[in-house]
């Protein structure tokens, strides 16, 4: 099923959570509600729910709008943050409980849960009260209780912020498989960036309540829309550089130690109108080079190997920067290096933050 | 012996000791009930009769028709009991689950209502009642006692303990708001529900001012307004007294051994992971 927030805004007090959503999910993909805490993930879940209602704009499923709709007939099925499975019911009467509701005659309510338990892997533990299960099983239960009954649209809120780092990764790949095999319309919560371009089809970056950026996961990382999104997506995160454009001499002069910078090839500087621009460079974009090559020179004041990567940190002035190198590169601590950059893997930021990368090539 | 056995020691003295406390009245009582009339008031105090009179309870279960007293108190106690559990349970719901205009100061008003003594609502009661014709019938020894405000102040607070999405969970399920009260709130709730009723029943059980004011027959009086009938002119008869409030408090003391799992029971248990 299709969904679509136009315009949609909701207010709690003086608070504005959601501004002016405008968003189309198409049918059968999984779709990641991705922001920081207060962003309003939540608030725009519960919208789709109907446990708010919106101050403005439409909530649109297919081509029903369903505002006025209570949540138990816009044929949702929801996980939340903690689980909310029913402390004193068995594992099977959770699951059974949505066909209860519905009036689903006992025997076959009983055969639909039980299908809908193996499906999530825990057909083993249909007798076991929720208090008697680990946290990955129980989000299991919460998974199959919220889709025993067919719905249309499956959300699902941080439902894997309880879990540890391995159960993480497996419980994403869990999820991602179940609804592809179900083929459902999902919508994912999620504050891990990581875990946002893991299992998406497309990203929803939020913040303050507004729409940042909604495209295929590589699409954010690649082109940002703005310092917000490109500082969001990656980890270790990418370096923003404050630069002065001195359009004379045809240099960028770094904000913070008035270190001089050749001008990227592919900058028209003519169309820039800024007098300052934040460079953006992510730290696998950037290498060391001798001192009188590099863009930019600095020196090192930390080395770390993590797994197949080396990550330095290195002092351009006073302004830190990241850099991933390969691990059989000879650095020390207290180097003096030049640091080159691919040129055309470089974002442009006007001074607002608007990444103008585009314009000026 | 390290410092952690020697302090729960010195605890458990003293516990021991409380309880002891505590329970020497029981003792006495007990004791007294089997007594010859001769050795209640001796000096120094027997604890152990001369002689075990086991007539005394025959005796003081004759001397007035405690088999009418004892329907009467079971009536009024389960009566009373079930009514302020339903009571309790639906404004408990509303005071915290739903939202109408006017909760929280209405609320705040109810509880301010705790702070009138029982003993000034005496007299309007009384009057309240018997313009209404409940004088000397069931109604006058029920209806005014099936509402708490303490029970649904206990209540409330243990059902906003409990996690808003649950409710939200059960509204997506298509659960209504009558139907997630009794198939998810209440079991939930069960270990306060349970000692709920148990304050209620014991004191309803045990109330003696209020039924002693609005019966007059002795066929409306409960088992405490019966024990009056130890006391004549010519003095108290203790031993069968005490006969009598043996056998009275039994059912009580039967009723909280079985019950005291239950409120010990399940308050850890809230199934969220937090
Ligand atoms: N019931 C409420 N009453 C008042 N303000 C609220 C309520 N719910 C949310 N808010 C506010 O709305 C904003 C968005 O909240 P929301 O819960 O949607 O954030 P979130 O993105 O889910 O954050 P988190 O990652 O911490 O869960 C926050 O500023 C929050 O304080
Ligand atoms: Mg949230």
């Amino acid at each position: 099923m299709q969904v679509k927030l136009i315009d949609v805004t909701m207010k709690f007090n003086d608070v504005v959570a959601v501004y002016n959503l405008n968003i189309t999910i198409e049918s059968g993909k999984l779709v990641s509600l991705l922001g920081p805490s207060g962003c309003g993930k939540s608030t725009t879940l519960f919208l789709l729910a109907g446990l708010y209602k919106p101050n403005n704009g439409s909530i649109i499923f297919g081509d029903k709008k369903v505002n006025e709709i209570e949540p138990e007939n816009r044929e949702i099925g929801m996980v939340f943050q903690n689980y909310a499975l029913y402390p004193h019911m068995s594992v099977l009467k959770n699951i059974m409980f949505p066909l209860n509701m519905q009036k689903v005659p006992k025997k076959e309510a009983e055969k639909r849960a039980k299908e809908m338990a193996d499906l999530v892997r825990i057909g083993h533990l249909l007798a076991r009260k929720p208090g008697q299960l680990s946290g990955g099983q129980q989000q299991r239960v919460a998974i199959a209780r919220a889709l025993v009954k067919q719905p249309k649209l499956l959300l699902l809120d941080e439902p894997l912020s309880n879990l540890d780092a391995r159960l993480r990764l497996e419980m994403r790949e869990e999820i991602r498989r179940i609804q592809q095999e179900v083929g459902i319309t999902t919508i994912f919560v999620t504050h891990d960036q990581e875990e946002a371009m893991s299992i998406s089809d497309q990203v929803l970056l939020l913040n303050d309540g507004q729409i940042q950026q909604y495209n295929h996961p590589q699409y954010l990382y690649n082109h940002p829309i703005n310092i917000f999104v490109a500082k969001f997506m990656g980890n270790p995160p990418i370096n923003i550089l404050e630069t002065m454009v001195d359009k004379e001499a045809k240099k960028l002069i770094l904000t913070s130690n008035e270190q001089q910078m050749m001008i990227p090839n592919k900058l028209n500087i003519q169309t820039i109108q800024d007098e300052k621009i934040y460079l953006g460079i992510r730290p696998e974009e950037l290498f060391i080079t001798s001192l009188d090559e590099g863009a930019l020179q600095g020196k090192i004041t930390y080395v770390e190997t993590i797994g197949r990567d080396t990550l330095i940190r290195a002092a351009i002035g006073d302004e830190p920067l990241r850099v991933i190198i390969p691990p059989d590169t000879k650095i020390k601590i207290g180097d003096l290096v030049g640091f080159g950059m691919k040129e055309d893997r470089i974002h442009i930021f006007d001074s607002t933050g608007r990444n103008i990368s585009q314009q000026l090539t | 012996m390290n410092k952690g056995a020697l302090s729960k020691g010195f605890i458990y003295t003293l516990l021991i000791a409380g309880s002891l406390l505590m329970l020497l009245p029981f003792l006495w009582m007990i004791s007294t009930s089997l007594k010859p009339a001769n050795e209640v008031m001796m000096l120094p105090p027997k604890w152990i009769p001369s002689e075990i009179l086991w007539e005394n309870y025959r005796e003081a279960w004759n001397i007035a028709p405690f088999g009418r007293y004892l329907l009467n108190s079971i009536i009024v106690t389960v009566l009373s009991t079930v009514g302020e559990l339903i009571t309790t349970i639906l404004a408990a719901y509303a005071f915290s689950r739903i939202q109408f205009y006017g909760r929280d100061i209405l609320f705040s008003f109810l509880l301010g209502t705790m702070m009138v003594p029982g003993e000034v609502l005496l007299i309007p009661n009384f009057v309240t009642l018997s313009n209404l014709g409940w004088i000397d019938h069931y109604e006058a020894l029920i209806i005014p006692w099936i509402a708490s405000i303490f029970a649904i102040f206990l209540l409330r607070q243990y059902f906003l303990s409990i996690p808003k999405e649950l409710t939200y969970a059960a509204k997506i399920d298509g659960c209504s708001d009558f139907r997630f009260l009794w198939s998810i709130m209440v079991p939930l709730a069960k270990p306060a529900l349970i000692t709920i009723a148990l304050l209620k029943a014991i004191g309803s059980w045990n109330a003696f001012l209020w039924p002693l004011i609005v019966t007059n027959s002795k066929d409306m009086r409960t088992l405490p307004v019966g024990l009056t009938s130890f006391s004549t002119e010519a003095g108290t008869i203790y031993e069968l007294l005490m006969a009598g409030s043996t056998m009275i408090i039994l059912p009580m003391i039967i009723l909280y051994l079985f019950l005291q799992k239950y409120i010990i029971e399940g308050i850890s248990r809230s199934g969220i992971k937090g």
